[in-house]
Order: C-alpha cells, then sequence, then structure tokens
C-alpha cells in the first residue's frame, strides 16, 4: 500500500485512468458511492434527478416485518451543522417492499443493498429468511442500531451478546454478504464490531446516528415528536471518521462502509484513508439531491489530480506516528 | 458550489417534462411586500413546468444551516426578456430566511424544483373560493390567474394578524370576483378569522369548490367548513420538511384512504391534499390505528 505522500509527487493522470472500483469482501462495487440508508427514499425519488443506477449501491431505508407508521411529527430538527430525525422507522413492511419497489430497482439496474430492522433477534432471521435467493439483492444491511426505537435497551449493538446473537439470526440463513449497522453510542465500538465478525458478518456499517436531543427555549417542549432522536450531517463527521479508524486499526481485514456527515470529495477521501472500503452518502442528499452524482463525478478528477490510480490505494492509508513498542497492537496478532 | 444541472430523467406528461430540475439562478429582483420578501429568479426550463400548489426548496446559508428551505412558487413568467422567472415569497423566521432576505439582483442562489404536487383543476365550470392566512395568499395568487384565465369565477378570502401579514391585498382585489379580508386586530378588513366570512362569500359566490393555504389550524377549520357545506376543498399544508423530494420522511400528515389511515409524505405526495380526508386531529399524535406507511400510489414520479 502505497502512501499518500508518494502518490503525490506522481504525474497527475487523467481522471478515466483512475480505478474507482472497490470490494467490500466478496462484494464487488464500481465505485464507492453508496447511499446511507434512510436518506435515499426507495430510490424512485431521486432517479427523477439523475439515473441512480451509476451509484456503487443503494441502501434502502430500513425494512421492518410489518409496516410501520413511525412516530408522530416534528420529526426533524436542525441543529447546528447537522440534523435531529426522530422518524420511527417508518416503512411499507418487507413484504409491500418486496411486491412494488424491489422490482423497480431491479428493473433499473440499480445495485441493491436492503437494510433490515427487527423488534428481536428472532425477527431479523424471518426478515433475512424473505431475502433469501431473491434476485437483485446485493447484500443486506442489518440496521441493529437504530436509535428511534421504544427501548433504548433493545438496541442491539450496544450490546456485544446482543449483536452477536442478532447478527447470527441474519448470517445464518442469508445467501448473500450481510452488513452490521452500528451505533457510535457506545464504550468501545470495536468489540462490537468484533462481535458482529464472529457472528459472520461480513463487514459493518459505521456509524448510525448519534442519539441526540434539542429543545425549543421558547415553549420549553423537546423539538421533536420523539423528544429524543438521531442526530446526523456534518456535526458528526469527526465521529464517524474516529470509529472507522478504531474498527479498521483493530480488525483490518474487516470491510467497511463508512458513514456519518459525508458530502463533499474530501470527505469520501477522509473515510476511505481512515479505513472504510465504501462511504455512503446522507443527510448530505436531503440538502442536494444530486450530491451523490456530483460525488461521482468529482471523486476521479480530485484522485487524478493527485496521481491516484486507483480509490482503493488509499483505503487505511492515514500516517500515524510510530506506535510506542510493547503496545498491544490486535492487528498483528 | 457546481453548476450540475439535472438531467430531468422523467418522462414527459402529454409532452410537457414535469420533473423538478436543481439550478443555479440568478436573482432577477427582491421585493419587499408588506412584512413580506418575495425573490425572482431566472430559472426558464423551471419555470415552463411550474402549476399553482407546486414549490422549490433554495439553499442557504449562516448559522450552520443546512438544509434547503421549501418555499411555494407565487408566480411564473414564461415570457418576457428574461425567457422564464420564478417567484417565492417568505417572511424572515431564522438565520436561513435572514441570509435569503440580503439576497439582491445578480445573486445567484441554488433552486430545486418544481416539487410537490399542483392544485388540481376543477372539471367543470364551478365558482371557486380560494381562502389564505398570512403568506399562504401567495400561491392562491398565481392559482387564482390560472383559474381565471381558464374562466372560472374566483372569489377569495386573505387573512392574517395585522394589515401588513395579508399578502398583497390589492392584487387579490384586482384578479378576484370578490375579496374578502379578515385580521385578528381588526386593522384591516373585518376583525376576526377567515372561517368567520366564509359563510357569507359562499353564500353570495355561489362557490362550488374550496381551495386553501396556510397554517395548519387554519386549514383544519376551512376544511371543516368545506364539510358541513359538502363543498370539495383542496388543501395545500405547510410542514417542515428536511428534503422536499420525498426521502427523508420528516413531513409527513395522516391521511385517510380507503379504510386506513396512513401517513403521506407532504413534499411528494402532497403538498396539496384533499382537506376532508387529512386526519387534522391526528398530527402530531401516535394514533394506535395508523398503521401503515405511504410511498404507494400516492407517488407520482
Amino acid at each position: 500500500m502505497s502512501t499518500v505522500e508518494e502518490q503525490r509527487d506522481d504525474a497527475a493522470l487523467r481522471p478515466d485512468e483512475v480505478d474507482l472500483s472497490v470490494s467490500l469482501g466478496p462484494l464487488r462495487l464500481p465505485n464507492p458511492i453508496v447511499t446511507a440508508s434512510g436518506c435515499f427514499g426507495s430510490g424512485q425519488e431521486i432517479h427523477r434527478f439523475f439515473d441512480v443506477s451509476v451509484l456503487g449501491a443503494v441502501v434502502v431505508k430500513s425494512l421492518t416485518l410489518e409496516p410501520r407508521a413511525g412516530l408522530p411529527t416534528p420529526r426533524m430538527a436542525e441543529t447546528d451543522s447537522g440534523m435531529l430525525n426522530a422518524i420511527g422507522l417508518q416503512n411499507p413492511g418487507i413484504d409491500a417492499w418486496l411486491a412494488r419497489d424491489l422490482p423497480w430497482l431491479v428493473e433499473h439496474g440499480v445495485r441493491t443493498i436492503v437494510s433490515i430492522a427487527g423488534k428481536t433477534a428472532s425477527e431479523y432471521r424471518v426478515l433475512a429468511e424473505r431475502l433469501r435467493g431473491v434476485e437483485g439483492v446485493l447484500a443486506i444491511e442489518a440496521n441493529i442500531s437504530c436509535p428511534n426505537v421504544e427501548d433504548r435497551g433493545m438496541v442491539f449493538a450496544c450490546r456485544e451478546e446482543a449483536t452477536k446473537e442478532a447478527i447470527q439470526q441474519v448470517t445464518r440463513v442469508a445467501t448473500v454478504p450481510v452488513f452490521a449497522k452500528l451505533t457510535p453510542d457506545v464504550t468501545d465500538i470495536v468489540a462490537i464490531a468484533r462481535a458482529a465478525r464472529d457472528a459472520g458478518a461480513t463487514g459493518v456499517s459505521v456509524i448510525n446516528t448519534l442519539l441526540g436531543m434539542a429543545i425549543d427555549v421558547e415553549t420549553g417542549l423537546p423539538r421533536l415528536g420523539g423528544i429524543t432522536g438521531g442526530l446526523s450531517g456534518p456535526a458528526i463527521k469527526p465521529v464517524a471518521i474516529r470509529a472507522v479508524h478504531q474498527i479498521a486499526r483493530a480488525l483490518p481485514d474487516l470491510p467497511i462502509i463508512g458513514m456519518g456527515g459525508a458530502r463533499t470529495v474530501e470527505d469520501v477521501v477522509e473515510f476511505v484513508l481512515a479505513g472504510a472500503s465504501a462511504v455512503a452518502i446522507g443527510t448530505a442528499t436531503f440538502a442536494n439531491p444530486m450530491v451523490t452524482l456530483e460525488l461521482l463525478e468529482e471523486l476521479p478528477r480530485w484522485l487524478a489530480a493527485r496521481g491516484h490510480r486507483s480509490i482503493a490505494e488509499l483505503r487505511g492509508a492515514v500516517r500515524l506516528p510510530p506506535e510506542p513498542p510493547g503496545e498491544d497492537d490486535e492487528a498483528a496478532s | 458550489m457546481s453548476s450540475i444541472v439535472s438531467r430531468g430523467s422523467t418522462p414527459s406528461v402529454q409532452g410537457r417534462e414535469t420533473g423538478p430540475l436543481r439550478a443555479m439562478c440568478e436573482v432577477l429582483a427582491h421585493n419587499k411586500i408588506g412584512a413580506y420578501h418575495s425573490l425572482t429568479f431566472v430559472a426558464p426550463d423551471m419555470a415552463e413546468r411550474t402549476s399553482p400548489g407546486q414549490f422549490v426548496t433554495v439553499g442557504v446559508e449562516g448559522g450552520g444551516t443546512l438544509l434547503r428551505r421549501p418555499f411555494s412558487v407565487y408566480s411564473v413568467s414564461q415570457h418576457g426578456p428574461w425567457a422564464g422567472t420564478l417567484e417565492i415569497v417568505f417572511d424572515v423566521v431564522g438565520p436561513g430566511t435572514a441570509w435569503l432576505a440580503e439576497r439582491e439582483k445578480h445573486d445567484v442562489v441554488d433552486v430545486v424544483g418544481p416539487l410537490g404536487r399542483p392544485f388540481p383543476m376543477p372539471q367543470q365550470p364551478v365558482a371557486c373560493l380560494l381562502v389564505g392566512g398570512g403568506y399562504g395568499a401567495a400561491p392562491l395568487l398565481f392559482l387564482a390567474q390560472i383559474l381565471q384565465r381558464r374562466g372560472f369565477r374566483v372569489d377569495m378570502i386573505l387573512g392574517a394578524r395585522t394589515q401588513s401579514r395579508v399578502f398583497n391585498a390589492i392584487e387579490a382585489k384586482r384578479i378576484a370576483a370578490s375579496a374578502t379580508f379578515t385580521t385578528d386586530d381588526g386593522s384591516f378588513g373585518v376583525q376576526g378569522a377567515v372561517t368567520d366570512v366564509m359563510d357569507r362569500v359562499i353564500e353570495t359566490a355561489g362557490t362550488g369548490v374550496i381551495y386553501a393555504c396556510g397554517p395548519m389550524p387554519m386549514l383544519a377549520a376551512v376544511s371543516e367548513v368545506a364539510r358541513a357545506k359538502n363543498l370539495p376543498c383542496q388543501v395545500a399544508v405547510e410542514e417542515q420538511m428536511a428534503c422536499g423530494v420525498g426521502v427523508c420522511m420528516t413531513c409527513v400528515l395522516p391521511y385517510r384512504r380507503r379504510d386506513e389511515v396512513v401517513n403521506l409524505r407532504a413534499c411528494i405526495d402532497g403538498p396539496v391534499f384533499n382537506g376532508a380526508r387529512v386526519q387534522w386531529d391526528l398530527i402530531g399524535r401516535r394514533p394506535g390505528d395508523l398503521a401503515s406507511a405511504s410511498q404507494d400510489e400516492e407517488f407520482i414520479p
């Protein structure tokens, strides 16, 4: 793996000479730009702006076994450089989605990663069974970290055992790669990532939103109908970069889809340097429905101008000071 | 900021492009209309395909703002020396609209639109009553113009807190067969709410259909009057939204369809809804019978 500095001295390339393809275990994507679950609707809405099949993959909004109406409004509060949301997993249910939305994605050649959210560990198995052998499902993202659930104790990704249990239910029956979506609201995210890997996850999606809250000081009321909600946007990017970096350092062979506040080409590269293979764009799509396409067009130019032949070569290439001898290095063990 | 303009991949309806676009638009004019601001943009392709009731979102800066701001369209001009222009009306309510209020001629702003479903046109000759609250009058004046051009009788009721917040009363008087105004403080027109004068106007004008735009409580009250009179009522809601294009699911409102109540997105399933079907009393609540989700046949790409 070459370092950033070495590459920078090379002569600039043409953008079309840059290889954008990335691998996440057995999953190969033509480019690293994917969508964050819950930020891209069913795919059809943004397709009015551009052909969404050009993206590395579309991760659909989390699907539950039964249709869900979600939480009461207001569901959104803009905060400094971020936003809080409390949607409560509103979705048509996996069966309606399979019947109605998946055929559209298949017909339009969209690489589709299906996000699933269960109330119990066994519900994850039932959801994964529904997706067994279904044409057009490239991978499963097990959302075990939605902050907008009734019982915070039920956020699987807050505990290693619960993570292992839920992910095992999925990997036992899944016929496609499985990614575990993790929350940064834990003491040791590496331990949770390791639990997911040990349960058979192909990789991890890092990070979900951070649990937050905002109060209207004039009325004294919470600004969200759900009282607390998930914080997203540029405000959380440093937390996401840190989480990706920690997992990549500890578990270098575990593929990571990085996300959390990315909206510029520089953000995408930063996630890759931290250790992500692909980068999901979330809240930035709300601010600009075309941002994912723009990133896809700008990324090869950015890389070419700096002499990078591929995006993959930058994965985990953050330049760290030499580690003091004797420190426990899990990567080497 | 990128200047990529969307490709408008949506198929055209009857030869007319209908899908939303994103464009960097030059400001042609910035005016004050009473307590409100109006901005006119040069946006030929967008103006061409915008109908009354639809809205645009504008990228704003300042104060850590991240999200676009939605504004219903007040007027479009498809001709003239600037080809096509589009005008929005807004009130300064936070850092985003404060930033927008500082835009001047020749500044460039990031606009996405047209978004949402327009007001449906009456299918037969009928007298139309347009009821607006505050700057909710703006899209109704656009609608009034189109209705009148098509030969419908238009009556208007515009209400607000106080005189300066009754939007463009002069234009309403000019365009409508009758224009009635109400203010909470009695500084202009009748003291009271728009619903206080509806019965009288409906009777005098022989109203056959009602269109409304304004704050939610006003729309709920107007829908109730319409229901009592057995008149069809189309309302354009003002709901807080993050994306405006149908993907974030923040702008939902409970709506009765067939045997169930579903959460529909104001931005893409609306913002124009049948007022009789909106479950006004369930907004902001977590109802037990609200079992399903939107994203179905209500979605029209």
